[in-house]
């Protein structure tokens, strides 16, 4: 089943990978890119090789992913996600618990830190859990992503994509300076991903 | 003696012209190996990088054309199909389109796409002929307008238009080539028209890129390609007429005839390709498999423009000429 939807996600945009800062390797990391689209996910999936499909997990909301039968299925059996509660029910409940645990298995994140789409042109500022990650697990990689021209395939409201080639292009691994701060930690990695973004002609 | 060969069974032709083909390109790349064994200046060494792709491109090209064959005409319609798909998936990514195109696109890849090869399958020429041209052609506007963006309208509409017209409709006119049957000759005979016309089209442009190297004349528009000139373009369509006469044993017409429809694809293929580098330069990649551009196009289109140019006046003349329903 995984395959074939990789098969069906590479036929409609192509969804080539290019590896700049980094080969493709089984390391366990953490790609962050930025959001624009539904399909953001399956495009980075669909451009890993085959072999590391299986270790490298999306995060998905759990009211939303789970409240269909076919929903939970594609999430839970197809894409193996990490399901994470938008609403905090109690006060104690760290958010960002069902990561660390998938992390400290062993597994490779997809995150997009931006939190939700964008409208193309610029991302939005990261949100803090990249760096709450980041310093508690200092030995995983963290791998920039910009996703491009995904928007074209399916804008918002629609449901039928229409095939237009997309890339995904993964930068240089970054890591949590010593004496860094959140703040800077975060423009940083922003501005990592901003800078993978082809020049448009 | 090469009517001899035309009366080999049709099955013992295309032994022989696969054995031609794949010898060729064989002998190529062995004679390209033992050339690379030694040193070579840098500039050599791009022009040989270049030099291989399109060597590899020809592999795959001859390949796919066997496995064409022997799928038999619903495959090849298939296979063209596919290559359409691939062809205008890379225009697209390459033009204009805004948000508003979204339905229009979907058309594009979905409906009109599929039609286009099943009338072709079908073997309804009359409508498969117009069917772009007149009742796409009024479609697609129709769809634009209604997503209701005026910005750029006629710029977006007219690339949709065109990326149709060349990638789908150009295009299909290659397998419609397999299907055409002729009066008096055993059905399947078609396919050695594709052969012939792709055999042609090759030629045309290799002899094309050799003749432009080498024969350092005026080129006919400087802004476009420095290299083509009208010298090059008639050397080449007179190549393409030569091996459409050597090959004329495939096809059903007799060796005058051969040249002149070589003449014919092998010019159109030609021109269609400078016509292809123009839109290139408008949208400013070198070629459409070009690292700096967007996305990561393949390079397709670079590879079938040839083709796509070629294979409908190729078709059509050889309708009108022999009267073929």
């Amino acid at each position: 089943m995984g395959r074939l939807l990789a098969f069906i996600a590479r036929l409609i945009t192509g969804a080539q990978g290019h590896w700049k800062g980094c080969p493709p390797e089984a390391l366990q990391r953490i790609y962050f890119a930025n959001h624009q689209s539904h399909l953001d996910w399956v495009l980075i999936w669909a451009a890993l090789p085959g072999e590391l499909r299986a270790h490298t997990r999306p995060i998905a909301a759990r009211d939303y992913w789970t409240a269909s039968p076919f929903k939970h299925w594609l999430t839970r059996a197809v894409f193996n996600a990490v399901y994470v509660n938008r609403q905090r029910t109690d006060e104690n409940d760290d958010p960002l618990e069902p990561l660390v645990q998938a992390l400290a298995a062993g597994d490779s994140l997809v995150i997009f830190p931006e939190g939700t789409r964008s409208h193309g042109g610029e991302p939005q500022a990261f949100k803090s859990g990249l760096f709450h990650l980041a310093r508690q697990f200092p030995q995983v990689q963290l791998v920039p992503a910009w996703i491009d021209n995904v928007q074209r395939v399916m804008p918002k409201g629609e449901v039928v994509p229409v095939p237009i080639l997309c890339t995904v292009t993964f930068g240089a691994p970054l890591s949590l300076g010593p004496e860094e701060d959140k703040r800077s930690f975060l423009e940083r990695a922003r501005a990592a991903v901003v800078a993978l973004r082809p020049l448009v002609l | 003696m090469l009517n001899v060969l035309r009366h080999l069974d049709a099955e013992q032709q295309v032994a022989l012209l696969f054995v031609i083909v794949f010898g060729v390109l064989l002998a190529v790349t062995v004679g390209d190996l033992l050339l690379n064994l030694q040193d070579r200046p840098p500039e050599w060494v791009k022009r040989h990088d270049r030099f291989q792709r399109d060597l590899r491109a020809m592999w795959i090209g001859a390949a796919l054309f066997w496995l064409a064959w022997i799928s038999g005409p619903v495959g090849a319609t298939l296979l063209f199909g596919i290559v359409s798909f691939l062809a205008l998936r890379e225009f697209i990514t390459l033009s204009p389109t805004r948000r508003a195109d979204h339905r229009s696109l979907i058309a594009a890849f979905f409906i009109v796409l599929p039609l286009q090869y099943v009338l072709v399958g079908n073997r309804n020429f009359d409508l498969f002929s117009v069917f772009i041209p007149v009742y796409v052609f009024f479609a697609i506007p129709v769809l634009g307008a209604l997503a209701g963006d005026p910005e750029r309208f006629l710029e977006r509409n007219a690339s949709i238009q065109w990326g149709i017209m060349v990638c789908v409709y150009g295009l299909s006119h290659a397998p419609a080539l397999l299907l055409l049957s002729f009066p008096g000759e055993p059905s399947g005979r078609g396919a050695f028209l594709v052969f012939f016309l792709v055999i042609v089209a090759v030629v045309a442009q290799v002899v094309q890129e050799a003749a432009s190297r080498w024969l350092r004349h005026r080129p006919l528009a400087r802004q476009i390609s420095r290299s083509f000139s009208a010298r090059a373009w008639l050397l080449s369509a007179t190549a393409a007429g030569v091996a459409g006469a050597l090959f004329f044993w495939i096809t059903p017409f007799k060796i005058a005839q051969a040249l002149a429809m070589g003449l014919l694809a092998g010019g159109a293929g030609t021109l269609g390709e400078f016509v292809m580098k123009a839109l290139k330069k408008d949208v400013g990649v070198a070629y459409w498999g070009n690292q700096s551009a967007v996305t990561g196009a393949v390079g397709l289109l670079d590879r079938v423009a040839p083709l796509a140019f070629a294979a409908p006046v190729f078709f059509h003349s050889v309708r009108w000429y022999f009267k073929l329903a």
